[in-house]
């Protein structure tokens, strides 16, 4: 009888296999056939700025950033005579290099004895996976780390990150559940400052930029750090989720006012997203991009190529 | 940010209005700029194209360009268009022969785990008994998240650990259900990237061992431009019956959630709203479709306002209000209450066509903490008497509260004039000159 209300159990046909792995081949060479296609024509026209403009926004960059883009190209390929589809898109990409190579900045294992990070972002952005992997990178960059399990409110936070710690063979501060992350930080902080660590890497609670009380508590988080270490620098990195639209602007609008965000970790980049917005990220606000995660190994992890980042987008 | 489309739509008709008759290529323009805002909401741009299109149909083929307000009708038109795309809120559907089994899947980050309790929270509350199972072997401690939630809100959680098959563990947990009288089953699996082959591969083994009656796909609300591409091979993979759209208490527009829905057809059932277990509800098509428009939510602010405010508190001031007894302390209380919902400038922005109005002002003044600690100093420096009597105040008294405050008699003087204000718009409010949204009377 109960048979009867169920559904019949789907055992696929190979026929239906193999349109799951056509999707997925398409979904991965989507863009790409786009491009070829752009490139059969031999001269400029309108349409291959229209098609241009589209993968930009396609890989997230907005359509603002995306139309500006396109429109200094534009010049550029008026003014130097360019004729070819190939060369307008050189153009755009050569913009966009060049944008994103005008902040220098020290990353994390290059930053003296005593440093704080203070990793940051909203919910299921990747942080505690991230501070995983940045501790493997400087762990073999032969930088010795602590973690601070900052994270005290998502239930069984702090349990993953000991995972991590465990996995990586780092150490790792961490009170209960509930407890306060400021005491955390300052444990952490003052365990490290004893036993040598060089870097101690917070992790926090992920919260939306859009809450008032969580984003004034993370603030106190920066000011016991910084207390606790008062001659050592404490930088703040924001976690961006790749897949992420244009709302990671006004994420990292918000966590530049409350903790005045260094640098950026691009999560997620092994899915089909591109995370073009992190470079409307950058021109608007100037937050350059430290790191990239592309898996769930924690070795999946690599300093920001600006070069490799804009060519992946218009791959 | 941008003013709204409403805004920029009314502006680009006006301008044309000395024209007389409206050609196709006015209409261009608006489309153009209608095009951006949707873009600027993350929606997909292949949607965007055929959204474009039809409203573009409908603006030519109907009153619009005899319209006096060309502008509004166009908008008019959009919000009817962006509503026929996302469909009505459906319910769940459920077994008529228990245990319902509700599949969760998603991409890492997008919120199932919590979707999971709160879902499970929710349905308790309609009559049912459910029994969570714990499916992500990979995330470290993903079960014990499920396990630690589940104790908070003290419904079962059905797990085999880390070693366990997720397939197997399924249809145990469908066996556990069985025994245990649980009504309804939902799955937790782990998050996994839409090209990752083992991984679809493992969800459609857990759909096979189980036949699940929903399958939510749970999609967090700041997707972008990717959305279609992972809804869509989730979809040919597992049948994808519902939308779960999280994180929507931030300020994302929520456009992805028009893509996956035009692409899938797949209609969105819940929205998570927050980080409490009980902050899941049953999806309005209009508020999201304002929210993509961006014409303002007056409804997440009335709801900011009440988480906190007490409707009890709320109904004190409004009595107060109408009978004019509204004094300094209670200014001092409303103060630091709308301090605590955030930023002046983020709340006003809230309301529709305070957008353009703030922008003209210049910007909005945000009021500090400091600022609110020295209104607090001023007002905590006068007697009971002054607090509820201002009028009284006069120079000799002013300077000993601007003494006793550690602030200046301007200062002083300024928070007079501001309270004097604030009295004079509560007359109007009160005597119906002005119209303000119920539940914003606690402001």
């Amino acid at each position: 009888m109960r048979d009867l209300f169920r559904r019949a159990p789907k055992t696929p046909t190979p026929e239906q296999k193999e349109h799951i792995e056509e999707a997925v081949q398409k979904t991965r060479e989507g863009a790409l056939g786009r491009i070829s296609s752009l490139f059969r024509e031999q001269v400029i026209t309108g349409e291959t700025w229209d098609q241009l403009e589209e993968l930009l926004i396609q890989a997230d960059v907005g359509p603002v950033t995306a139309m500006t883009l396109v429109e200094r190209a534009r010049e550029e390929v008026e003014r130097e005579e360019i004729r070819t589809p190939v060369e307008a898109e050189t153009a755009i990409r050569r913009q966009m290099v060049h944008i994103l190579g005008e902040v220098d900045f020290v990353p994390v294992e290059d930053m003296p004895d005593g440093t704080v990070v203070l990793v940051v972002g909203v919910n299921g952005s990747g942080k505690t996976t991230s501070i995983a992997k940045l501790a493997t990178y400087l762990h073999h960059q032969g930088r010795s780390v602590l973690l601070a399990a900052g994270d005290t409110f998502r239930a069984a936070a702090i349990d993953q990150l000991r995972v991590w710690a465990e996995r990586v063979g780092v150490p790792i501060v961490a009170h209960q559940p509930e407890a306060d992350p400021g005491a955390v930080v300052f444990d952490a902080i003052k365990a490290a400052q004893s036993r040598g660590a060089q870097i101690v890497l917070v992790d926090t609670a992920g919260r939306l930029h859009t809450k008032f009380n969580l984003m004034e508590e993370l603030q106190k988080l920066k000011r016991v750090a910084n207390k606790a270490a008062p001659d050592a620098p404490v930088v703040s990195l924001l976690v961006v989720d790749a897949t992420t639209g244009q709302n990671a602007i006004l994420q990292a609008k918000s966590f530049l006012q409350s903790v005045n965000v260094d640098g950026i970790v691009l999560t997620k980049l092994d899915g089909t997203a591109k995370g073009g917005v992190v470079f409307s990220v950058f021109n608007e606000l100037k937050v350059p991009i430290w790191y990239i995660g592309t898996g769930e190994k924690p070795d999946a992890f690599a300093p920001f190529d600006h070069l490799q980042f804009v060519n992946a987008l218009f791959e | 940010m941008f003013e709204t489309l409403s805004d920029r739509l009314t502006d680009i008709f006006t301008g044309l209005r000395g024209k007389g008759v409206l050609t196709e290529r006015d209409v261009d323009v608006a489309m153009r700029e209608i095009r951006m805002a949707l873009l600027e909401a993350d929606v997909n741009f292949k949607v965007v194209k055929q959204f474009v299109k039809r409203v573009k149909e409908r603006c030519i083929g109907s009153e619009v360009m005899k319209s006096l307000t060309p502008g509004q009708q166009v908008v008019k038109i959009v919000h009817e268009e962006l509503l026929a795309v996302l469909g009505e809120p459906t319910r769940l559907e459920m077994s008529q022969t228990p245990p319902s089994i509700i599949l969760l899947a998603g991409l890492q980050g997008a919120g199932k785990t919590t979707t999971a309790a709160k879902l499970a929270n929710t349905l308790r509350k309609g009559g049912h008994h459910p029994l969570l199972a714990a499916l992500d072997v990979y995330r470290p401690a993903a079960i014990d998240q499920l396990i630690a939630l589940g104790k908070q809100l003290n419904i079962p959680v059905y797990s085999e650990g880390i070693k366990a098959s997720p397939p197997k563990a399924a249809a145990n947990a469908v066996q556990y259900a069985r025994r245990n009288a649980n009504t309804v089953v939902i799955l937790d699996t782990a998050g996994r990237l839409h090209i990752d082959e083992q991984m679809m591969s493992e969800l459609q083994e857990i759909e096979r061992a189980v036949s699940p009656h929903e399958v939510l796909l749970v999609a967090d609300a700041m997707t972008g431009q990717d959305a279609v591409h992972a809804a869509e091979a989730f979809h040919a993979a597992v049948n994808v019956t519902g939308l779960v759209l999280t994180k929507m208490d931030g300020d994302a527009r929520g456009g992805a959630a028009l893509s996956i829905r035009e692409v899938t057809g797949v209609p969105i059932k819940y929205m998570g709203t927050g980080e409490k277990t009980d902050a899941l509800e049953v999806f309005h098509p209009d508020r999201l479709a304002q929210r993509i428009l961006g014409m303002g939510d007056v409804l997440s602010l009335i709801e900011k306002a009440q988480e906190q405010i007490t409707e009890e508190e709320a109904r004190s001031i409004e009595k107060k209000m109408r009978t004019a007894t509204f004094d300094l302390d209670d200014f001092l209380k409303q103060m630091q209450q709308v301090r605590k919902m955030g930023p002046m400038a983020q709340l006003v922005e809230m309301i529709p066509g305070m957008r353009g109005a703030v922008k003209q002002m210049g910007g909005m003044p945000d009021m500090n903490d400091k600022q609110v600690k020295h209104i607090e100093a001023i007002i905590t420096s006068m007697t009971r008497q002054e607090r509820r009597n201002p009028g009284i105040i006069d120079g000799s008294r002013r300077k000993r509260i601007a003494r006793g405050s550690g602030t200046s008699v301007q200062e002083v003087n300024q928070l007079l004039n501001q309270f004097k204000d604030v009295q004079k718009m509560m007359k109007q409010l009160t005597s119906g000159k002005m119209r303000i949204p119920k539940g914003l009377m606690g402001l």
